[in-house]
């Protein structure tokens, strides 16, 4: 670690802030302009834990993304929380990325930095794959420890102890810095801005970045860096139901149990 | 970084990663290698299991019983547990040497972490939580996962075809005890500098009071519709009644009303129980394709036009503070220590 203390970079993502999101018919993306965005809450946990732990060993905690100009509101939710500056990457050049692509994007940009941590959200609630996390350790090659629900920094070894979610159970890993790492539920709660952080959040660096900025191949980013992309979308199929019962609640309380019944779901009495 | 390879002749063979963890396989990985069949089949290519682990030869003979037409075994000290590092290192060169050009991944927490750590060193395209699979006219292999209220067809231009599924998608074969696979052995250098995360140790996870939904024969699953956590009780009292466990919605969880270990949906889990009772759920495509195979789905909703009436069986219209007090009521009435007739599932 660096006399300057934990160098601590968090990945964040702008989503929509309502569940049932809309999809362009004919370029088969998410419709994301004009709709109310929120921070992803997986990266916010994240971008909590990158200043929890800045406060207790030093250090400074950029944020980042790659998005439309729109998603510098979540950038500047996370200044106004506490992190200390922002990159937003942004490009028409970009859109249309998959995780694939996306995270090179991410890559060709934090390569250049100087980092002990970097965090990413477990998922985001927009598209769920969870792939950027581990796409981003490998392309840095990195340790990367996923679902972390607690960690534990030793500053002298330069190694962290985290506990993770297991199929059977939590794990307990240990990994030499830098590392990845992906937040899980539990791992702490965020804090919400004070008036005083957001309006310090407005003197913050944020920094604009495009296509041309990271350098490298254009081929590599945005649709045509993408191995996969959405070829159709269809209506989901629907099973015809078999009977409907509306009216008195007694009434139909009383043909639901029959059907309990009569598929032997239950036994009567007698 | 690795060029990215595009479709070619030259990639052949639909592999299943079939994850042990302490000498038990992952369902999710057989239920897997009933998927790859029939994409094998359709490609008129092998349909390969590979293993990974120590001391995990007797596991081959499931494989075999499950579909596998070869499988690629590799046993070494340092496979014993599972490490991303290891793992990924493996099957990268695995797949390097032999080119197959699909390769499933079971959506375990393991295979979640596993699968895009590799898809990234083999630079190639990665598609998760997939609930279909088909060919299509180019050779392609379809990946069909919800896409907001819709369906949507993914494709993946580069190979291998990485895709990810969750546990209780797909259906197992069933075993043939007589099936005989090709077996080949592969030896991979792996030094303990390749694995940079050390496993200290494991807590085991506490019983859940709610129940295990994954193999549950009955499940009470609530939603939004429900209103406040205090209306839990009258959940948890059906649920006893009926041997159930409870499952929910995602905006359950987001409340905290229930643990995420409950969501049923694209982020949940997937289920398909003898009877699934829905209960204050609008049937939202990401909640529908964790619960749509079902034998029996009974839906209580007072919005006749809930979207949860399209997959129900029985629908019930009207509102769940009168149906179920009422319905407990009759149960706790009527029926003789309520309890299934019907046998366990596994047994
Ligand atoms: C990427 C992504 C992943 C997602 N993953 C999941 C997932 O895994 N699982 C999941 O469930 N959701 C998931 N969602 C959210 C999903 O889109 C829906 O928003 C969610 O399933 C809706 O939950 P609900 O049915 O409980 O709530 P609502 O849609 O709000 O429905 C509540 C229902 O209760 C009914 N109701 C209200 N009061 C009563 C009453 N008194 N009596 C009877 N009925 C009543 C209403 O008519 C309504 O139909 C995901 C969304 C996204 C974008």
């Amino acid at each position: 670690m660096s006399k300057a203390g934990l160098r601590i970079i968090v990945c964040i993502k702008q989503v929509p802030a309502i569940q049932d999101i809309k999809i362009d018919p004919i370029t088969h993306t998410l419709i994301r302009e004009s709709m109310p965005s929120m921070l992803n809450p997986w990266d916010e946990i994240g971008v909590e834990e990158g200043i929890r732990l800045r406060e207790k060993y030093g250090g400074e905690v950029t944020v980042i993304t790659m998005g439309p100009m729109q998603a510098k509101e979540a950038i500047l939710r996370c200044l106004a929380m506490g992190a200390d500056r922002g990159i937003i990457i942004s490009d028409k050049a970009l859109a249309g990325a998959d995780t694939i692509a996306t995270a090179y994007a991410l890559y060709m940009q934090i390569k250049k930095m100087k980092y002990d941590l970097i965090i990413c959200g477990k998922i985001s609630t927009d598209s769920e794959t969870g792939h950027i996390g581990p796409h981003l350790a490998e392309l840095l090659n990195i340790p990367q420890i996923c679902y972390v629900k607690k960690v534990d920094l030793d500053i002298e070894k330069r190694r962290i102890i985290a506990h993770k979610e297991a199929d059977e159970g939590i794990e307990i890993v240990e990994a030499p810095l830098p590392v990845l790492l992906t937040t899980a539920i539990g791992l702490n709660k965020p804090r919400l801005p004070t008036l005083k952080g957001i309006i310090s959040s407005k003197r913050k660096e944020v920094k604009v970045l495009t296509a041309k900025d990271l350098g490298g191949s254009l081929s590599n980013y945005g649709l045509r860096g993408s191995p996969t992309f959405v070829d159709e979308v269809f209506e989901p199929p629907s099973r015809k139901p078999e009977m409907i019962f509306q009216g008195d609640p007694k009434e139909v309380v009383e043909k639901i149990v029959q059907v309990l019944l009569n598929k032997k779901l239950i036994s009567s009495r007698s | 970084m690795l060029e990215k390879s595009e479709e070619n002749p030259n990639h052949k063979g639909v592999w299943v990663f079939t994850e042990q963890i302490d000498g038990k396989l992952k369902n999710v990985g057989l239920e897997l290698l009933g998927a790859g069949r029939k994409i094998a089949d359709k490609l008129g290519e092998e349909l390969v299991a590979v293993l990974l682990g120590y001391k995990v030869i007797e596991l081959v003979k499931d494989l075999e019983a499950y579909g596998a037409d070869k499988v690629i075994l590799v046993e070494h000290e340092l496979l014993e547990q599972f490490t991303v590092d290891a793992y990924t290192k493996v099957l990268a060169e695995l797949t390097i040497k032999y080119k197959p050009s699909v390769l499933f991944i079971g959506g375990t927490l393991n295979g979640r972490e596993l699968a895009p750590r590799l898809a990234a060193r083999l630079n190639t395209g990665i598609t998760s939580d997939c609930v279909d699979f088909d060919i299509n006219s180019d050779g392609h292999l379809t990946h069909v996962k919800p896409f907001g209220k819709l369906m949507a067809k993914i494709i993946c231009k580069t190979r291998p075809q990485i895709a990810t599924a969750k546990p209780n998608v797909f259906k197992k074969l069933e075993p043939n005890w007589d099936r005989r696979a090709k077996i080949v052995r592969e030896e991979i250098k792996i030094n303990p500098e390749d694995i940079r995360t050390k496993i200290l140790g494991r807590i085991e996870a506490n019983k859940n009071p709610y129940g295990s939904i994954e193999d549950a024969d009955v499940i009470v699953a609530v939603g939004k519709g429900l209103c406040s956590k205090e209306n839990l009780k009258l959940i948890q009292e059906l649920a006893d009644l009926l041997g159930a466990s409870v499952a929910c919605t995602r905006p359950v969880v987001d409340r905290g009303w229930l643990p995420s270990s409950q969501q049923v949906g694209q982020s949940g889990k997937t289920v398909a129980p003898k009877l699934y009772i829905a209960i204050g759920i609008s049937g939202a495509t990401y909640h529908t394709v964790g619960m749509k195979n079902s034998d029996i789905i009974i839906a209580v909703n007072k919005d006749p036009k809930a979207p949860i009436f399209q997959i129900a069986t029985y629908s019930i219209v009207g509102d769940l503070f009168k149906i179920l007090p009422l319905l407990i009521d009759r149960l706790k009435k009527e029926v003789k220590e309520v309890k299934l007739s019907i046998t366990t599932k596994g047994e």
